[in-house]
């Protein structure tokens, strides 16, 4: 049969990072492609250049073998393309008819006529087997249901391809294999689907092709049947330059951070984090492995006291933390390298001397009572600066001119320079350039070597693996294993990852 | 049927009416229909916040557009001896001053209080700079008497005998409802007003349907000028406006963004200040005049105060739309 899509060659660069790099893809009438990737592998690039919200640099993307121009909306939603976005273009206030009307709405001279728009979504529901209830107000549907609204929509306009921007990542586990079905359905009855996830058991469970992109390149192509979990979380995670990093052997001493049987719910109110148990110890650096979204965010979270516990404890140094504030689990002695950093790690129109005493500007020597000592803060940032090989004409420059590396070391530096005895480091090299990741790399062993307990969570395989002493893998909000990370069989912690027991 | 503040104070006051009429019908009529003109201006002036607001845009700057469009009302109808024309040169003034808030706001995204103050500070500059003593208009705005309006008991004297903005803007505020709840325009306005990329994405444009609003809007403005300027008073003074663009602010949060609750609020204080006035003529109150005075802005803050937390101001209001960065 031909192609509904064909992507030939397609390369996008946003400066100097290469999100697409000559990929090519096709997606044939009631085929269900999946696009997979960790985030920032290119895959809503990819997507968007389809439906026009990007600008492609060379390449050819057609639909029904006629070339689409690039940018240009309008025409591929002519010629059949409809995209259901990753936050939702839903109005919250007015009902799923509204909604779904908007822009082409029926008319009886000259006013919208309610009665023709409900019978239209009422067909569309029957159609399409998609249960709404037409007269109810957005806000006050479940995600799942909304999102159904934001398909019927993209369907009202004869759709033949249909794009889902990570469809499944705001949807329980029992509204995703809803999400399935439905697609199962829509691809037999003739349409294209063409959708992006990270998560491998939608993708084993629903795609007749699965494409893999990683850092920007096609990574490979592959059904269901030839590849199962573990191979396409290898295909995900691996990197082809493997980083070295020099280490000596870890002199582990007394436990420095202790969970015990902690659980905590994720922003959905879900449990997220179910019974995690471990130890790191002094001078030692554990890796936690795994697949982005099985509940690292909220164990870290946690940790740091930024999220609240449901239940189980914390133990830093001997002492529990209460479920309290993250200053107080900082001035029990963790410090965080949050996983983004421009959300929760600077203040970026703040200079960079102010942010690097983010967490201690109150204390001594930075504040003499309720009054802050800017010389001391001065120094501090020089030196910093300095140590922590921060590229900037001046200290005092606003961290917003940083470049990401940099912005990072920042983060780092702050976090380090203090020598809190745990470290809990959340995929501390993202979006970082090479350079500066051998160098935070290096400053985490260090930290290490100076006797800090370093909890290290990555999504990134070879990071974990080349870092940490010990790894333990985390799957759907467990830990699942634990080995040394000397010698371990990155096959079989693939697999581990995969949520496959062996 | 849900029992509101606004339900009760309605009934109260409907009550308390029906107890004056049954004391004295003539002074109750009489106080009730002095409250239409004062109603009036503000109930227009909130209909330049519904528009505008309702696309999402923040217009304080209506008492400036009242305030200039008063002005040209009143001179060019002076000058050109004709109050026609001068209601014309009114409405386009408003228009104009709408474009310059569009422009500012929608094209230059500015911040949308500040393209505000510039046009209040800018038409209290102009009004005064350009003021002349020593005119005055022909004739103010005939008054209509329409015998089947008079023939209704008890509403038809308060009904009768208006000129032709307030007939005019009364059907203006019901038709303004019907095409915000029951047109394509309405629906959309609404939708840039709430979640502006929804639209964008379903094929409307943001950028024109703000400009439509925000100058339609200004021709109500201007509408409300002209009012005072040539229906009511017949005259111009600077500050003539006397805060009433501000007061429409209120009225509007009052009525939730809907042309029919903020005519009844503004009605409302249409009405307070009525009976004040009257109160204020039987020597029943006997307070300085400058607390009178006050009155429309201690009811403004009170209103906003029981309003603040409950009412849910369009969503998207005051935020200039940028497609989504890729």
């Amino acid at each position: 049969m031909a192609s509904l899509l064909e992507i030939k060659d397609v390369t996008k660069t946003f400066g100097a990072v290469v999100a697409n790099d000559r990929i090519s893809l096709e997606v044939k009438p009631g085929e269900i492609v999946a696009l997979l990737g960790e985030n920032g592998a290119g895959k809503s690039t990819l997507v968007k250049a389809v439906f026009g919200l990007v600008r492609p640099d060379s390449g050819e993307i057609k639909v029904k073998g006629e070339a689409l121009e690039f940018g240009d909306t309008a025409g591929a939603i002519r010629r059949g393309v409809g995209m259901v976005h990753q936050h939702f273009q839903l109005v919250p206030v007015m009902s799923v008819t509204e909604n779904i009307i908007l822009g082409d709405e029926p008319r009886r001279a000259g006013f919208i006529s309610m009665k023709k728009a409900r019978e239209e979504v009422l067909a569309l529901v029957e159609k399409y087997g998609l249960e709404v209830d037409p007269d109810a107000i957005v806000e006050d549907l479940p995600v799942g249901t909304a999102q159904r609204v934001e398909i019927l929509k993209a369907l009202r306009k004869d759709v033949d391809l249909l794009i889902l921007d990570e469809p499944t990542a705001v949807l329980t586990p029992q509204e995703t294999d809803e999400l399935l079905q439905v697609l199962r359905n829509l691809a037999a009855k003739g349409v294209g689907i063409l959708f992006i996830t990270h998560k491998l058991r939608e993708v084993i469970a629903v795609a007749d092709r699965i494409v893999v992109l990683r850092g920007g390149k096609l990574a490979g192509v592959t059904t269901p049947k030839e590849s199962d979990e573990s191979d396409l979380a290898q295909m995900m995670v691996g990197r082809a330059v493997v980083l070295q990093v020099d280490k000596g052997e870890a002199k582990p001493s007394t436990v420095a951070l202790e969970v015990n049987d902690l659980r905590v719910l994720d922003d959905r109110k879900l449990e997220a984090v179910k019974g995690i148990s471990f130890q790191v110890h002094s001078g030692e650096i554990l890796g936690i492995a795994g697949v982005e979204g099985n509940g690292q965010r909220e164990l870290v979270e946690a940790i740091c006291a930024m999220r609240s516990r449901v239940s189980g404890e914390v133990i830093v140094t001997g002492k529990p933390l209460a479920n309290m504030r993250p200053k107080q689990a900082h001035l029990a002695g963790v410090s965080h390298i949050p996983e983004d950093r421009e959300k929760d790690g600077l203040v970026s129109s703040y200079s960079i001397a102010d942010n690097l005493v983010l967490n201690c500007f109150d204390q001594a020597p930075y504040a003499r009572g309720w009054i802050r000592n800017l010389d001391a803060v001065d120094e501090n940032g020089a030196a910093l600066v300095k140590t922590f090989d921060i590229r900037t004409p001046s200290h005092r420059n606003p961290a917003s001119s940083l470049s990401g590396g940099n912005r990072q070391k920042v983060v780092v530096a702050r976090e380090l320079s203090q020598n809190l005895p745990v470290v809990v480091a959340a995929q501390p090299t993202r979006g970082v350039d090479v350079g500066s990741i051998e160098f935070i790399h290096q400053q985490l062993i260090n930290a290490r070597d100076n006797g800090a307990a370093v909890l290290l969570v990555s999504a990134e395989l070879d990071e974990v693996l080349s870092l940490a002493d010990r790894v333990a893998v985390i799957s759907g909000g467990k830990i699942v294993a634990t080995v040394d990370a000397e010698g371990a069989d990155r096959n079989y912690i693939g697999r581990l990852m995969a949520g496959l027991k062996e | 049927m849900r029992v509101t503040t606004s339900k009760v104070v309605a009934l109260l006051s409907v009550a308390m009416f029906a107890y004056f009429y049954a004391q004295n019908d003539l002074v109750t009529t009489s106080v009730v229909y002095s409250a239409i003109p004062l109603a009036l201006p503000l109930a227009l002036a909130a209909m330049v916040g519904v528009l505008c607001e309702r696309t999402g845009i923040v217009n304080i700057g209506i008492e400036g557009t009242m305030l200039v469009s008063a002005f040209t009302a009143f001179f060019v109808a002076a000058i050109f001896e004709d109050t026609v024309t001068g209601l014309i040169a009114g409405v386009l003034t408003g228009v104009v001053v709408g474009l310059l808030l569009a422009v500012m706001s929608v094209t230059w995204k500015m911040d949308q209080i500040i393209a505000g103050v510039i046009i209040n500070i800018l038409a209290a500059g102009l009004t005064s700079f350009l003021y002349r003593q020593g005119y005055s208009i022909p004739t103010t705005l005939p008054q209509f008497d329409i015998t089947w309006l008079a023939g209704i008991p008890v509403l038809g004297p308060i009904l009768n005998f208006h000129g032709p903005i307030t007939y005019f803007g009364i059907f203006f505020i019901f038709a303004l409802w019907f095409a915000l709840y029951k047109t394509p325009w309405g629906l959309r306005s609404r939708s840039v007003g709430e979640h502006p990329s929804s639209a964008d994405t379903a094929g409307v444009s943001v950028t024109k349907l703000r400009y439509l609003n925000v100058t339609i809007g200004g021709a109500v403005g201007g509408l409300a000028g002209s009012y005072l300027a040539l229906e009511w008073v017949g005259i111009f003074e600077r500050g003539f406006t006397a805060g009433k663009g501000f007061t429409a602010l209120a009225i509007m949060i009052f009525g939730r963004w809907n042309p029919l609750g903020a005519f009844a609020a503004a009605i409302f204080f249409g009405l307070a200040q009525a009976v004040t006035n009257q109160l204020m003529i039987d020597e029943v109150i006997n307070i300085p005049q400058q607390f009178i005075n006050m009155l429309p802005y201690v009811l403004t803050i009170v209103v906003l105060a029981f309003a603040a937390g409950k009412v849910r101001p369009p969503a998207a209001e005051g935020q200039p739309y940028e497609k989504e960065k890729v």
